[in-house]
Formats: structure tokens, C-alpha cells, sequence
């Protein structure tokens, strides 16, 4: 038995990402100083995305590695399985790799296992107050975070960081159900509150997203909605009435992020919409303020 | 130009006031003086840039920094001023605000209020909180607008009390350019609720320095020690005679390899760099007659406890010249360089020399020192560098992520007993979470660091060379001058160190450099 065990954890320890990039600290993926793993893959196609190219997963076609002026990517051929290697050392960032992929992906990705990943948060874990999941969309790597914060709750050097998950809400209850006991909180992006509005900028209904919400404010472990403000496309403010009446409805420690859309790392039609301004964030930060919503995030930079 | 050219165009400029000239014309008369007697290898050593005296005159007749014992000229009162020992808050706020007109320092403003807390808790005994917070509110103004100079440095802490918590309330309220502030931190004193508030302040004006108290302690004797001008922790009741501080980028350059660097360039230039100290030293304590001062007579300070800082700085260039690295540019900030800041080796060369130099600083007898000696500084720049870092800082625009960037330099904190100024520039989005900056900070002092200064990119006080300007005032200086003597060096440190080039940056500084016009 005792061995089946250590064989488990053995597993889990060697469970591996996708990861497109981890920032060691930042302020603006859940309470305090937090170190954010960016998973790769999202199964949204938002039009307003600031970075497509977390999208879809590389498949290695190869189309990228003579335009890399660096040298940096080479395409490894074996009998039936092409891999495109990165080498970090020699790239100089200047994402010509991302602008000629015809997905919507990225040859700059890096796999790390939970054991990885573990080392790192242990090298910085004086400076962070938790680990948050983010993406492209983290919970299409539920077995991964739900291995990694298992590992760190076992471990008595990092079970006093929290654990969170930035998402789109699209995972099933059931998903919800298996990662719950390990996480502290999520913050779930609501794209529109008109079913026709989110599939027009998602390519998905908004159904899921609904549910995803009420069970986490149900269960406590709603920390953050984040609604993204997008002049004459999104509609919280023509549907103001009704967004701010379910708004209310949430626990009242749910903090409500408003986030203004902008152009930065924007593709295609999308940049053809209008950016938020701050005087239109403001106006419809103070129609859901009379409408009885507290516990507002205004965004600290407009670009 | 002439000397009198020179002394006329001061008289004429439009953008300074009567006082910012008279203190001109006073550096350009002492410039004018023969400059202490040095050997001929210090003069050329001096005059090719390689080892400086920051200015501060070629007939050194006041100490740079002094640290009066302000509790006991309260409680004894002065004979020199005819003042009486202080009965309550009104009087001590007085009597501090008389005295500061008479402690002298390179700058002629005091660059040491003192550890106001401490030594204004005593007359604070029966006052409700409301008349606290308005007296030291009076007092901030008064301080801001009556010694508008950056460098001069209020302490707090490491205890929780009353007039701390007001000053930190105050502080973050005016966000002033003066006084600049240190909070004392001492984890085994001070409850986590006060560093959160200071923290917080923090990113609401780039104020506080959180200073990690027990490592400063450590350092001096029972009788205690101050944080003054741009984070230098020198000894309470003296203070810094001189500092003369040697470029190791320029030092690097002279070496053949790694191994000339320390066997013989490294040893050459300190010799050189201490046979400036003792002259210049020598001035000061034998024929300036400094020590005559009421300062001493009365026993608020003690020509003993008067220290030279020996302060270095280009240690970026010096790993990168002593690695043959390639010039670095603001590509290799987010990606794999062999560069320091971003290299393990060139680290941990830094830090080798770092520790050679703290070997040969605490080896090295002077003629007037703290113990008989001088005591290391990384010293943070003036508005005249070009091309050369700070003290052992990550050159501008190329600093890692705040964490791995403390990472790096930890190490280096243990050396530099008379202070050493790093700044982390921290992105707006940490102001509407301060938590963040507070763990930031705990991480920090855990891992070694002597001081923690951050400086939050978007607000418009920043850090430049390490005292503090407001953003809108460098614009303005131009036009029509500038109330407070150090947004003039801002302004010059701005185009000379390409400081604000890229976010607002901190570099810092010392010294009023001459007139440079």
C-alpha cells in the first residue's frame, strides 16, 4: 500500500505543462505578490484576445523556424513526429515566430513538470503570498494544477501560500468539483451578458460561464468576476439594469474587476473596435455604482 | 571662463534663487582654494576620473554628514543657543527647528533630523491624537519648505508608537519631496500591521526606506546609529567626515584580467583612494577647527565617532568590462545574458569583489575613522555620471523582475556597512495592491538586504539618485526654476543618466555637484 502511495505521488510530481511563460511577480492575478504560470491552449476564440498566440497549441509545421533571424528554432524531424525546438539563449524577443504562424500558437512554449515548477516556487517563496493558474485557458490542464496544488498543500514549506485559477469559466461543475479542494479562490471572466453578444466575441455561449459562477459563490471561492468593457460591443452597460442586479446578487466580497479593452496584442477585426476610454470605463463603473454594486476595480493604467 | 566670469554668471541666473546662488558662489570660492596637499598619483588618479571626492570642496571644513544626539540636546538644552531643556511637544518641535539652522553637512542643509519618534516621544504624554497629528503636520511643512533639500533624512521605528504611525499618516498625506524618511525594521519588534502600513505608503509616494534595523545595529555600538541623506547608516553623535569613492568601472579598464583586478589594480587604487581620505581628513580635524563647535562642546557629537566612507561604484561595468561582456542594451533585460544582474557568474564575481574590497576596508587603519576605520558604501551616483552605475546596482532599464533582481544583489548588502542604495522600480498595478509590495519588502530583508527602497513607476514623486523629485517639477525647472534645490539635480541627473528615459528611475546621490552651466 505504502508503496502504491509513493508511486502516486511520484506520478503527480511528474505531471507536465504546456506553459507559455510564468511571471516570478505580479500584482494583478489575485491577492498579494503571486508568482502566475501561463498555460498554453485556450478553447476560446475570443476576437478581443491581447495575446491569440496562447490560443492553440503548436503542432510543429515548422513554418516559423527559417523566418527567426536568430537562429533560434530549429525543426526536429523524426520518422513520424516533427518538434520544433526553442533555444531561449539566442532569441531576442522580437516575435516575427508569432506573426507568421498560421495557428494561433507559438513556438516559444516550455514544458514543466509539477516537480519543476515546485523548485521554483521554493527558490522565491519569501517574496509571494501564493501561486495563481492562469492562460490561455488553465483549467484544459486540470490534472497538472490540480497535481501541483496538491503537491504544495502537502508541503509544509509552501501550504501557506494560496492557490488560485484565473479562468473563463467554461470548465464543467464536475471539473469545478475535483479542483475546488485545492484552491483558495478563482477569478472568472464574464465576456457579455447577451448570450448572441458572447458568442459573437467568444465563438461560445455563455451557459457554462453562469453556472461556473453561481456554484463558486456558492461554495466561497469566487474572489474575482472580471468583466471586460468594450464600447459599443460588449453590452454590461446597455444591459446595465440586469448585469447590475445580478451583481448584487453575489456574495459581497466578490470583487468585481473592470477591465477597459485595448488594442496592445490585439489581432484582426477586433482592432478595428474602439478602445475604452477612462471616462467610459468611469461611466460604467458609476451606473453599476447607483445600481447598488460595491467592492468596483477600476484598471490602474489605460495604454 | 574666469573665476570671476563664473561668479557673475551665478549672480545673473534667472532660474536660481538668492540663497541657490550664494551657496554657488560659496562652492566656487572653496573650488578657487588650493586643494589639499595629495601625491602626484592621486592627482592623476583624481583627474582622470577614477577616484572623486564628490565635490565637496578643495578646503574641507565641515564634516559631510553629521548626526547630532538630538535627545540629549533636548533634554539638556544648549548654553550656545540659550535654550533651556525642552518641557513639552511645542517646545522640542522649536528647539529641533533652531538647531537644524546650525548642523552643518556637505549640502549646508542637515541631512539628519534625527530619530524623531523616539525622541519626541517624551513630550507627547497626555496629548490627544488630533493636536499630534496637527503639530507634525505644521512641522512637515515647515520642514519642506524652510530645508527644501531631499537628502535630509527623518527616522522611525523600529517600535510601534504614536508619533511613528502620525508621521507615516502625514507623510503619505502631503507626499512631500521633504524630509526623506526611514522606517526601522526590526521582525523581532515591530508588528507586521506597522510594515504593512509603511509599505503601503510606500506605494503611495516612494516613501519609506525600510531599513533592516538589527543588521544596522549590529553594526555600531551601544551608543546607536542613523540613517541620513541617501540611505548611508552612519554612527549617532558623528557621522561621515569625507567620502571619496573610486570607479571600478575605470579601475576594471586598467586591469590587464581578473587576476591583475585583485592582486594588483584593486590594492593599487584603494591605497590611492585612502591617501585621499587621510588628506582630506587631516584638513578637517587639524586646521579647519570644526571641532571647536558648540556641537562638541556641548556632547552632542564626538570627533571619534566621525567616519570616512569609502565608497565605490560602476560595479556593473567592472563584471562586464572583467568578463569581457558585450555592451549591454535593454534587449538583454528579459531573456538569458552573461551579463551582471542577469548571470550567475557575473554575480558572483560582483560579490567576489565586493568582498575583497570589504576585506581591505576593514583591514586599512586612517588617521580619524570610527574604530580607526573607514567605513564601505556603494555609493548611488551623481547627476554627473555618464556611462558608469551606481554603487552595485542593475544599470537602468535592464533590471530583471523585482525578485530575481534582489536575488542578485543580495549578497552584496552584508559589505556595505555605511549603506548601500538599490532601488527596485515596481509597475503601477502594485497600488492598488499593497500586500504585494509588503511581502516584496519581508522577502527582501529575509534574504539580507540592509535597506528597501522601491519606487513606484507612476507616481510623480520618483527617486533620482536617490533623493526624491516630483515628476511635474522637472518639466517645469527649466522654465522658471525650482523651489527645492535637488529637482535642479534631477533635472540634471534626468538628461545625464537617461534616468527618466525609459520609467521613472532612481539612482542616488549624494551631493550638490558645482555649478555646471
Amino acid at each position: 500500500m505504502k508503496w502504491r502511495q509513493a508511486t502516486r505521488s511520484n506520478a503527480n510530481l511528474n505531471k507536465v505543462a504546456i506553459v507559455n511563460q510564468i511571471i516570478p511577480f505580479s500584482c494583478v492575478d489575485g491577492p498579494g505578490s503571486r508568482l502566475v504560470i501561463f498555460l498554453q491552449g485556450c478553447n476560446f476564440n475570443c476576437k478581443n484576445c491581447h495575446n491569440p498566440h496562447t490560443i492553440d497549441l503548436c503542432d510543429s509545421c515548422g513554418d516559423c523556424v527559417p523566418t527567426c533571424p536568430k537562429k533560434a528554432l530549429t525543426l526536429i524531424a523524426d520518422d513520424n513526429n516533427n518538434r520544433v525546438i526553442w533555444d531561449e539563449s539566442l532569441c531576442s524577443q522580437c516575435d516575427i515566430c508569432l506573426s507568421v504562424c498560421p495557428k494561433q500558437s507559438t513556438p516559444k512554449t516550455q514544458q514543466y513538470s509539477v516537480r519543476e515548477i515546485l523548485d521554483l516556487i521554493r527558490s522565491q517563496v519569501h517574496f509571494i503570498n501564493g501561486v495563481t493558474v492562469s492562460g490561455g485557458e488553465a483549467s484544459l490542464q486540470l490534472p497538472f494544477i490540480i497535481a501541483l496544488f496538491r503537491a504544495m498543500q502537502s508541503s509544509p514549506d509552501l501550504s501557506h501560500l494560496s492557490c488560485m485559477i484565473d479562468s473563463n469559466g467554461s470548465l464543467s461543475l464536475n471539473g469545478w468539483q475535483q479542483v475546488l479542494p485545492f484552491i483558495q479562490g478563482a477569478m472568472i471572466d464574464l465576456k457579455a451578458w447577451q448570450q448572441d453578444t458572447h458568442h459573437y466575441i467568444t465563438g461560445r455561449g455563455n451557459h457554462r460561464i453562469f453556472s461556473t459562477l453561481k456554484m463558486l459563490a456558492e461554495l466561497g471561492k469566487l474572489y474575482e468576476v472580471r468583466l471586460l468593457h468594450i464600447p459599443r460591443v460588449s453590452d454590461f452597460d446597455s444591459e446595465v439594469d440586469a448585469v447590475a442586479h445580478y451583481l448584487t446578487q453575489l456574495p459581497s466580497n466578490v470583487r468585481v474587476k473592470l477591465n477597459a479593452f485595448q488594442h496592445h496584442g490585439v489581432t484582426g477585426e477586433a482592432l478595428m473596435w474602439p478602445s475604452c476610454t477612462e471616462a467610459q470605463m468611469r461611466q460604467l463603473a458609476n451606473d453599476l455604482t447607483q445600481r447598488g454594486v460595491n467592492n468596483l476595480i477600476l484598471p490602474d493604467i489605460y495604454l | 571662463m574666469t573665476l570671476q566670469e563664473r561668479l557673475s554668471q551665478i549672480t545673473r541666473d534667472p532660474t536660481l534663487s538668492p540663497k541657490q546662488k550664494s551657496n554657488f558662489l560659496a562652492l566656487e570660492a572653496d573650488s578657487s582654494l588650493p586643494y589639499v596637499a595629495v601625491s602626484e598619483p592621486v592627482k592623476q588618479a583624481m583627474e582622470s576620473g577614477i577616484i572623486g571626492d564628490m565635490f565637496e570642496g578643495h578646503a574641507p571644513f565641515k564634516p559631510r554628514y553629521v548626526l547630532p544626539d538630538y535627545a540629549k540636546y533636548l533634554q539638556q538644552g544648549s548654553e550656545y543657543l540659550e535654550l533651556s531643556p525642552a518641557q513639552n511637544l511645542d517646545e522640542a518641535l522649536i528647539a529641533l527647528t533652531i538647531i537644524y539652522h546650525h548642523v552643518p553637512s556637505v549640502t549646508n542643509i542637515p541631512v539628519f533630523l534625527g530619530q524623531l519618534d523616539e525622541i519626541l516621544l517624551p513630550f507627547c504624554q497626555g496629548l490627544d491624537t488630533e493636536s499630534l497629528y496637527r503639530k507634525l503636520k505644521l512641522f512637515w511643512i515647515m520642514l519642506d519648505r524652510t530645508l527644501p533639500d531631499a537628502f535630509m533624512h527623518v527616522n522611525i521605528g523600529p517600535t510601534d508608537n504614536i508619533v511613528c504611525r502620525t508621521i507615516l499618516r502625514i507623510d503619505a498625506e502631503l507626499k512631500q519631496i521633504a524630509p526623506n524618511l526611514t522606517f526601522m525594521y526590526d521582525p523581532q519588534v515591530t508588528p507586521d500591521e506597522l510594515l504593512q502600513v509603511a509599505t503601503t505608503n510606500i506605494c503611495e509616494c516612494s516613501k519609506p526606506h525600510i531599513a533592516n534595523y538589527p543588521m544596522h545595529a549590529n553594526a555600531y555600538d551601544q551608543r546607536g546609529f542613523g540613517i541620513v541623506s541617501c540611505y548611508n547608516s552612519l554612527p549617532l553623535a558623528g557621522g561621515a567626515n569625507t567620502l571619496v569613492r573610486l570607479n571600478l568601472k575605470e579601475v576594471a579598464l586598467k586591469a590587464k584580467d581578473i587576476n591583475d583586478f585583485f592582486d594588483n589594480i584593486l590594492p593599487q587604487y584603494c591605497q590611492l583612494t585612502y591617501e585621499l581620505i587621510n588628506a582630506r581628513c587631516s584638513f578637517l580635524h587639524k586646521e579647519s577647527n570644526f571641532f571647536n563647535s558648540f556641537l562638541v562642546t556641548e556632547g552632542l557629537i564626538e570627533e571619534s565617532r566621525f567616519a570616512p566612507m569609502f565608497g565605490i561604484f560602476g560595479m556593473a561595468e567592472a563584471v562586464n568590462i572583467l568578463q569581457g561582456n558585450p555592451e549591454l542594451t535593454e534587449s538583454h533585460a528579459e531573456k538569458p545574458s552573461p551579463h551582471y544582474g542577469h548571470h550567475q557568474a557575473a554575480n558572483e564575481l560582483g560579490h567576489k569583489i565586493s568582498k575583497a574590497l570589504d576585506t581591505i576596508v576593514k583591514s586599512t587603519p586612517v588617521d580619524y575613522g570610527y574604530n580607526g576605520r573607514a567605513l564601505l558604501h556603494s555609493q548611488g551616483g551623481i547627476s554627473l555620471d555618464k556611462d558608469v552605475t551606481p554603487g552595485v546596482r542593475i544599470p537602468y532599464g535592464t533590471e530583471p523582475n523585482p525578485i530575481a533582481h534582489i536575488k542578485a544583489l543580495a549578497e552584496h548588502h552584508q559589505y556595505y556597512t555605511s549603506g548601500i542604495s538599490d532601488i527596485l522600480t515596481i509597475d503601477e498595478t502594485v497600488k492598488s495592491n499593497p500586500q504585494a509590495m509588503f511581502q516584496l519588502c519581508k522577502g527582501a530583508l529575509n534574504l539580507g538586504f540592509r535597506e528597501f527602497t522601491a519606487n513606484v513607476a507612476s507616481n510623480d514623486l520618483v527617486r533620482v539618485t536617490g533623493y526624491m523629485v516630483k515628476l511635474s517639477d522637472i518639466a517645469r525647472f527649466k522654465e522658471v526654476g525650482s523651489r527645492t534645490n535637488t529637482t535642479g539635480l534631477g533635472a540634471e541627473a534626468a538628461v545625464n543618466t537617461k534616468i527618466l528615459e525609459r520609467q521613472p528611475r532612481v539612482v542616488a546621490h549624494e551631493m550638490a555637484p558645482s555649478y555646471a552651466k
